[in-house]
């Protein structure tokens, strides 16, 4: 009995200086840290991605509670809505930023694009692109060993084994832009979304002179001109023997699409054209994607 | 007899398909092709016009910069156009058309074969003349030779260090030179010995080549100073450092150059070159490569000219046997397979191997079994297991305090592998994003 008295007592008084020690340490050198980090954090995904330029959500909600206004400071993955919550805690405004989307480059099909080689090494298209041209003869184009399919934490990027490329689950992508860093060849590009999803995109990178480019791949931008010639909106620039289109100024006509000779020029999630314009090149946009 | 210190392996060397076959000429092409970098460092930048006429050892571009070297003209015709070409792996890179329309040569050069072993220039000039003439290593690397030639200050070369090693298996081309072009090469020894003001140089040759090592002592013998060092068999004994390491027993310390322990290293085929540049004034325009493989007509030793397509080489070792997997431009172990033999010749290509389609793949690759044999075989003292699964993750410098820059690339790694990981393609494209990374913060 008394032996349980003496552990007990010991105990509880050991017990009671820890505390008294921690309670003061603690004191002395407490850190200051302001209350709506924690607030910001809460309201932001979670998802760490590291697609607002920051280490983590965490990281960016410090940034949001020292800044004084929240322009550049932006999380792809919450988008708007999460933005105005920010605003609302911090008592500032989110600075306007379209929801954009991100979108592979390319559209070198199996059939479009023969295969020149077969390659045995890794299953790494930075290691790809770091040896050799890759298995067609496009210098510029997609590898397809999926780099950006690993490299995204949302499950938004699926190889198509028919035609060899990545696709893009608009639904699931954040934009966060891991897939566009992983790309060794920069082929992804992080595109404004558009109304209803709907814009059009230069679907290749090659920047090779036509003839050179056509030889590897049937549906790459051989650089002719046409469709900067055709834009009403000036939004086409070619350069390096490869067209452009900016999504600020894109209205969305769909004429470039029409006169493009290769098909490179993608117009993605319209409806289809009505039966009186009879141009071959528009016949199954919604599909178009990959379908050229 | 001599080796270095740690790792290496011992890989099959397969030189009897093309060792001891006669060096032989290959006929001048039709078209040439040009390419201007065949060197490592600043492209070379073209002097000469579309239509331009041109005559043998004219140059035709400019070296780009100091470490750089200039581009001469290997035939005689004229300029169609300056664009890009496809090099061996599909990558584009600027180059010279030219019809060749004859061998005409520049009246400077001296086109005799008489050896002339009397050098009277001093060490500027012989250094001028070899930058002059475009000279490269042409072990491989390709490091402009004249930079070698001029340690920077405070530093002073003790030893030249002759690579005639050639432990890349089926290459043969360095051993025929030795063995044909033997008093050439002394004379080329000594000339280099005379620019770099040292009266010490070694010759190492692998024992593999016994009538090379015979051949060049008896030779070396009757000059002062220069001695043959036979070494034991082992790869990757034709690397800078490895090869300091056997001769002198003097360790290249990480990320500094051989002339940190006072050596200097040259491959036989370019002190060959050296000697044609400075006592024949000729430009460096051809070199030797070997063409062989298991199933290949005629492997042999084939002197081209650069310019003239792979394929004309090819076609006269007898053309691609029907069982070819894998054509590879160098050695099995540091060369690279090619997909487009229309490419020219070039300073870098030391070798053709034809592999047979049994050879040419992968084994399927299986989980590391922390075995340690990488690195056991690593003749840099890394760790190539861990290297490579850093490279995986993306953890750049982490890779850097494991001096992954110290990685010579020889293959040792992946050969040794008994799970045949593909380590070195992991390491290789780690070091090329370090190297990245590590000028662009030296440039800031």
């Amino acid at each position: 009995m008394n032996l349980i008295l003496i552990s007990l007592i010991t105990l509880g008084v050991t017990g009671l200086l820890a505390a008294v020690i921690l309670f003061l340490v603690a004191r002395k050198f407490k850190v200051e840290e302001d209350p709506r980090i924690d607030v910001v954090t809460e309201a932001l995904p979670g998802a760490n991605c590291g697609g607002c330029g920051f280490a983590g959500c965490r990281a960016l909600a410090e940034a949001c509670v020292k800044a004084d206004s929240l322009d550049g400071l932006f999380c792809p993955v919450g988008g708007q809505e999460t933005m105005k919550k920010v605003g609302d805690i911090l008592g500032l405004t989110p600075a306007q930023s379209d929801p954009m989307v991100a979108v592979v480059r390319c559209n070198g099909t199996c059939e479009a694009r023969p295969r020149t080689s077969q390659y045995d090494g890794s299953r790494s298209c930075k290691i790809m692109h770091s040896l050799y041209v890759g298995e067609s003869a496009c210098p510029f184009g997609c590898l397809g060993c999926g780099d950006c399919v690993a490299a995204c934490q949302f499950g938004a990027i699926t190889m198509n084994p028919e035609t060899g490329l990545p696709e893009v689950d608009e639904e699931r992508c954040t934009s966060c832009g891991a897939c566009v860093k992983a790309c060794p060849r920069n082929i992804i590009e992080l595109r404004k979304k558009g109304p209803k999803s709907r814009r059009m995109v230069v679907m290749c990178v090659n920047k090779d002179k036509g003839a050179v480019a056509r030889k590897a791949c049937l549906n790459t931008c051989i650089g002719c001109g046409k469709c900067q010639k055709e834009c009403p909106f000036d939004a086409i620039t070619v350069e390096n023997n490869l067209a452009y289109i900016d999504f600020n100024k894109c209205r969305l006509c769909r004429k470039c699409e029409a006169v493009c000779p290769t098909g490179a020029i993608h117009a993605i999630n319209f409806p289809p054209r009505k039966q009186e314009e009879p141009k071959k090149e528009a016949a199954e946009p919604t599909e178009g994607q990959n379908n050229k | 007899m001599k080796t270095f210190r740690l790792g290496g392996i011992h890989p099959h060397d397969n030189k009897q398909y093309a060792a001891h076959r006669p060096i032989t000429e290959v006929p001048l092409p039709q078209k040439a092709i040009i390419p201007l970098v065949q060197h490592i460092g600043a492209p070379a930048k073209p002097i000469v016009n579309k239509g331009d006429k041109v005559k043998v050892g004219q140059v035709l571009a400019e070296a780009g910069g100091f470490v750089s070297a200039p581009v001469h003209s290997p035939f005689s015709g004229t300029i169609t156009k300056i664009d890009s070409t496809v090099d061996a792996w599909g990558m584009r890179m600027p180059a010279i058309f030219m019809d060749v329309e004859g061998d005409e040569w520049l009246e400077t050069i001296d086109t005799t074969p008489t050896i002339n072993p009397v050098c009277k220039l001093d060490s500027k000039e012989i250094i001028q003349k070899v930058t002059e003439a475009g000279i490269v290593g042409l072990g491989g690397a390709c490091f402009p030779t004249h930079v070698k030639l001029m340690p920077p200050p405070g530093k002073k070369a003790e030893v030249l260090i002759v690579n005639g090693v050639e432990c890349e298996p089926y290459l043969t081309c360095d051993h025929q030179l030795m063995l044909e072009h033997g008093e050439e090469i002394i004379i080329g020894i000594q000339i280099l010995m005379k620019a770099l003001n040292i009266n010490k140089a070694i010759i190492g040759i692998e024992k593999n080549k016994p009538d090379a090592i015979e051949h060049m002592q008896e030779l070396a013998s009757r000059c002062l100073g220069i001695s043959v060092q036979p070494l034991k068999l082992k790869y990757p004994q034709g690397g800078e450092k490895q090869l300091i390491d056997a001769c002198i027993k003097r360790q290249v310390p990480s990320g500094a150059l051989p002339i940190e322990v006072g050596a200097v290293v040259d491959n036989v085929a370019t002190i060959y070159a050296v000697y044609e540049a400075v006592q024949k004034n000729k430009p460096l325009i051809s070199r030797v490569m070997t063409v062989t493989g298991k199933e290949v007509k005629n492997p042999g030793n084939y002197k081209v000219r650069f310019g003239t397509p792979l394929a004309d080489v090819l076609a006269l070792a007898g053309g691609i046997p029907e069982t070819t997997g894998k054509i590879i431009g160098g050695g099995p172990m540091m060369g690279r397979a090619m997909n487009n033999v229309d490419m020219p010749a070039n300073k870098r290509i030391s070798g053709l191997l034809l592999l047979p389609d049994s050879e040419s793949h992968r084994k399927e690759a299986a989980n590391c079994i922390r075995c340690a044999k990488c690195v056991q075989a690593c003749p840099m003292g890394l760790e190539p297991y861990l290297l490579a699964k850093l490279a995986g993750l993306q953890r750049w410098d982490d890779m850097e305090q494991h001096y992954i820059m110290d990685c010579i690339e020889c293959g040792c790694c992946m050969f040794t592998c008994p799970s045949n990981r593909p380590l070195l393609d992991y390491v290789r494209m780690g070091k090329a994003t370090v190297g990245g990374i590590i000028c662009a913060r030296n440039a800031k």
